[in-house]
């Protein structure tokens, strides 16, 4: 199959239009052909993608299953995977069914929802193959509208407030990576991103209104891209409005932003800011490290005090997030790796967790922490699975979240003792606040009238979350098929980024050298 | 001679004697009763003339009347938007107009005048020619404004806009007449060879800045704007959609020709101004929507950032400007027959209404329709992967390349803050409470057809833009040397 790429990416869409042109909504009828086609169009996305994972060869450090054609201004549709990218889009298409089927309780809108979750797979997939900047950039953008839609129509009270808040940080931070991408368009001549990746962006330094930029063009344009993966990540200061749209989305509005959407900053950062402006990079390394060390500390600090479980377990991925953007900017193997790993694990341990608040907020309608306590007696299944998953945030040796953290942790020690030291305190506070969130909603006696009759999960709950546990498990016991994966291209990545920065800085030595000389 | 020459103009001549002879024969007919057979009459001819135009003389340019009227790729591309959105907004209009009895037979006449005007507007090669077209489209546009005799509303947009036309006339007459008296010709090409860039003498300079603030009150660019909001609301809804559309591509084609034909010479000195405008039109349309309740007037403050988006690629003083500019105003111009045959079909109990508020949860009872307005809203805000944000894409190549980075970077900011105003339509549709009484279902089907249809162009737009891209490059190859 030559573009098996591409089969993957739009077969979502094109259920989404067979459900859009030929169910006609309303009735309960309509209303479970739409669920069960969304679950059967999403799974076969996911088996399809299977061949890309058996196609994929870990040897290959370039882009593979590359397919392209003419597009307008000069552009091309170019889609390929490779080590960095081939095991996101393995997530996306493993956790869209599991969001489906979590979402089988909806019942206002359903042909709607289920179409605005179709679109949203099929631009996410295309954010991870698109070998093209403005094709990552029409995907990227894109799949702002249907989350637009699935928080403002879906949400909770302030869902409105959140919508907005989500679409214009989002959009603002965007709009300029855009603007970045025009200019290496038009300084490289090309959009094509394995080019570009080779492509050497100037680097000296030139001065905006009297004040010098070091790095020049590629300080510029890194800045323009971390205004838009920065937003999107969410790094400290720019993370506000991610409490706001994972508290007010539903349920599987948050597994979407938690697993997947979140990481397309990381993905980003991988794809671009690295490789194609290593300047840039080396320059504000130690801004984005720190802002990094912040996140992790100042977000556990904030969850601790949260009163909304959903708001708690945002803010922890703000945190764990902090280790990502740490990870990448360390610059060598293991932080890279770690990163990688780290947002991978990320994905099923968030989601399952937010999972976890649906099943309960599915029963009792409220999020409040306060409202909650003893569940483990009436739901011991549930106190297990959320026990689980509390511990794989916290990063418990055995878990996948464990894997990420470590490495992550290592990588950086190597270049900035201070950030680890830092960072490293975040695992303690992520404890306190995971441990505390489970003994005040899971712990102690149940005396709180309203959940006498609370029932345990359904069969159909318990199926959701068995491949997350199985992956988690997995992941934290045995990573090396996830790491051998990832090694080549992030060997690439690394070697790539130390001879850049290593021949801008013999190219600036000699500068130094002749400017002196010339003055005599 | 003249008989070459004559062909040359029988797309305009034909307009303009179909246009006579349907005012001598509506008067001694039956006046009214043929109105609805004078639009779709109009709106044939003006689509059979713009097949005929757009399949005609590929890629060659003829200079007719001594220079006076230009005739190349640039002029017919501009004629060919310009035919198509007169017929589309004439075909909307009908049924909207005779159900509220103000489908007079003047309509479809005055329409077919200014499209006469607008075709001149493009095709001219002469300052002269340049103030003709203008004004024969702007004096049927003050008619059409007020249309609605007995509205209060209508009159006074009608009035508001002939009297600050005239002033923009004025002072367009007033650069053009001091353009003349220092190149010594009104001929654009004359007076390109006596412009040269860095000696432009005090005159020239203060002629080219006059007849720059007469073309931007056409495009309603800011500061001239003021305007736009008050006739948008004042004059009836098809007009307003005229309005929106063919005036404002004729209007920035004549000064992308003027500007190039006859200021080519001097692209650093007429580049800052309009990038100047062009920033101004970005953020007011932006910040000045943001308030607005009345979906008439966000739609004017919509258009006021749309052509400050449409003179950045006109800023850039590049062929790829240029060419950004005409795909700009094609999709915009598109845009914009979607957005107000929607508008046009927005009713309660019969009565036309423009309270956004009137929205709420549209998208219930018309789910068709309100995606549909969806797709356009996004498509305005630009955001990917509809045609809209194609259109900003080229602007903000053009500006960049042109080193105009500062402008790019405004122009994307203002188009976050625009965003939000689009974002506020759909939230009313599809995000609001059912409580109080919504817009009536059903409506006309010739604006549902445009409807849809605008919005599946916008949608798959996405694939090449309809081949627009070539030919907006030739057209724009044609203008810039």
């Amino acid at each position: 199959m030559d573009n098996l790429l591409s089969i993957v990416t739009f077969l979502p869409a094109l259920a989404a239009l067979i459900l859009a042109l030929f169910l006609r909504g309303g009735d309960k009828a309509a209303d479970r052909n739409a669920k069960w086609l969304a679950l059967i169009a999403t799974s076969a996305t996911f088996l399809i993608s299977l061949f890309i994972l058996a196609q994929f060869d870990r040897n290959d450090i370039g882009f593979q299953m590359v397919e392209s054609a003419d597009w307008l201004l000069g552009l091309q549709y170019k889609m390929g995977v490779d080590g960095i990218s081939v095991l996101f889009v393995m997530l996306t298409t493993f956790i869209m069914p599991l969001v489906i089927a979590a979402s089988w309780n909806v019942s206002t809108r359903v042909k709607e929802y289920m179409i605005a979750f179709l679109l949203l797979e099929t631009l996410m997939l295309g954010v991870f193959m698109a070998l093209d900047l403005v094709l990552f950039y029409l995907f990227f953008e894109a799949g702002l509208i249907p989350m637009f839609l699935i928080i403002g129509i879906w949400g909770g009270k302030e869902r409105i407030y959140a919508s907005f808040k989500f679409f214009l940080y989002t959009f603002l931070g965007s709009v300029l990576m855009l603007v970045a991408m025009v200019a290496m368009a038009s300084n490289a001549g090309t959009t094509d991103i394995p080019t570009l990746m080779l492509h050497e962006f100037s680097s000296a330094t030139f001065s905006i209104l009297g004040i010098p930029v070091v790095g020049g063009l590629q300080t510029m344009l890194f800045l323009a891209f971390f205004a838009s993966f920065a937003v999107k990540m969410p790094m400290w200061p720019v993370h506000t409005w991610l409490p706001d749209a994972h508290v007010q989305a539903p349920t599987a509005g948050s597994v979407v932003l938690a697993s997947i959407l979140l990481k397309m900053g990381g993905y980003g950062f991988l794809r671009f800011s690295l490789p194609m402006f290593p300047v840039g990079s080396e320059v504000l390394t130690p801004l984005v490290l720190w802002m990094s060390a912040i996140a992790i500390v100042y977000t556990s600090l904030v969850a601790l005090v949260q009163e909304d479980m959903k708001k708690l377990i945002a803010y922890s991925s703000v945190a764990h997030m902090g280790y990502v953007t740490m990870g990448i900017f360390a610059g060598n193997q293991q932080g890279i790796d770690g990163a990688i790993f780290q947002m991978l694990s990320h994905g099923f341990v968030s989601g399952a967790l937010f999972l976890c608040v649906g099943v309960i907020y599915d029963r009792m309608h409220t999020r409040d922490i306060d409202a909650y306590g003893g569940l483990v007696n009436r739901m011991p299944a549930y106190a297990m699975i959320f026990m689980f998953f509390t511990m794989a945030n916290v990063g418990l040796p055995g878990t996948s979240g464990f894997v990420g953290e470590f490495l992550t942790l290592v990588g950086i020690f190597q270049t900035n003792t201070w950030v680890a030291a830092v960072a490293t305190s975040g695992v303690i506070l992520s404890a306190a606040y995971a441990l505390w969130l489970y003994r005040r909603v899971v712990m102690g006696d149940l005396i709180k009238e309203s959940l006498r009759t609370i029932k345990d999960m359904t069969r159909r709950e318990k199926l959701i979350f068995a491949p997350l546990i199985a992956m988690t498990i997995w992941l934290g016991i045995y990573p090396a098929p996830i790491l051998d994966r990832i090694g080549p291209s992030v060997e690439a990545l690394v070697s790539n980024y130390d001879t850049a920065l290593a021949a801008a800085d013999s190219a600036t030595q000699v500068a130094d050298n002749a400017a002196p000389a010339a003055e005599h | 001679m003249i008989q070459a020459d004559l062909n040359v103009i029988l797309p305009e001549i034909l307009v303009a004697v179909f246009a006579m002879l349907a005012l001598v024969g509506a008067v001694y007919t039956e006046k009214d009763k043929v109105a609805p057979l004078l639009v779709w009459a109009t709106s044939g001819l003006f689509i059979a003339l713009a097949i005929w135009i757009g399949a005609s003389g590929q890629g060659e340019t003829r200079v007719v009347f001594n220079g006076l009227f230009v005739d190349d790729a640039f002029s017919r591309f501009a004629k060919v938007v310009i035919l198509l959105s007169s017929a589309a907004v004439l075909l909307m209009s009908q049924d909207y107009m005779s159900r509220r009895g103000l489908l007079r037979f003047e309509y479809p006449v005055l329409v077919a005048l200014s499209a006469v005007g607008m075709m001149v507007m493009v095709s001219a090669g002469d300052l002269m020619t340049l103030y003709m077209g203008l004004e024969l489209q702007s004096l049927a546009l003050y008619v059409v404004a007020a249309l609605r005799r007995d509205s209060v509303r209508s009159t006074e947009a009608g009035l508001k806009y002939f009297v600050l036309g005239a002033l923009s006339s004025g002072l367009l007459l007033y650069g053009a007449s001091l353009t003349y008296g220092y190149a010594g010709t009104t001929l654009f090409s004359g007076i390109v060879q006596t412009v040269k860039a860095g000696e432009l003498s005090v005159g020239l300079l203060f002629g080219l800045v006059f007849l720059i603030s007469g073309l931007a009150f056409k495009v309603s660019a800011v500061p001239f704007h003021m305007w736009t909001p008050d006739v948008y609301e004042g004059a009836p809804t098809p007009v307003t959609a005229f309005f929106a559309t063919a005036p404002k591509v004729a209007a920035m084609g004549l000064m992308a020709r003027l500007l190039h034909d006859a200021f080519g010479g001097a692209v650093g000195e007429w580049s800052q101004v309009i990038a100047l405008i062009s920033v101004l039109s970005m953020f007011l349309g932006g910040f000045a929507a943001i308030g607005q309740t009345n979906i008439k007037r966000l739609m004017a403050y919509s258009s006021i950032a749309h052509m400050g988006f449409a003179l950045m690629g006109l800023a850039a003083g590049t062929a790829l400007g240029v060419q950004a500019m005409l795909i700009y105003m094609t999709i915009y111009v598109t845009m914009n027959v979607g957005t107000f045959a929607f508008i046009l079909s927005m009713e309660r109990d019969g009565q036309p209404v423009t309270d956004i508020k009137a929205l709420n949860m549209y998208s219930k009872k018309e789910p068709g329709r309100a995606l549909a307005m969806l797709v356009l809203m996004f498509s305005l805000a630009g955001v990917p992967p509809l045609v809209g944000f194609f259109g900003k894409l080229y602007v903000l190549r053009a500006a960049y390349d042109a080193g105009l980075a500062w402008l790019a970077v405004a122009g994307v900011v203002a188009s976050v803050i625009g965003a939000f105003y689009y974002l506020r339509v759909v939230f009313y549709m599809y995000f609001g409470s059912e409580s109080d009484e919504g817009l009536d279902a059903g409506g006309s089907p010739v604006l549902l057809a445009f409807l849809m249809v605008s919005a599946f162009v916008m949608v798959a737009g996405v694939v090449n833009l309809f081949g627009i891209e070539g030919a907006a490059a030739s057209a724009a190859a044609t203008l810039v040397n």
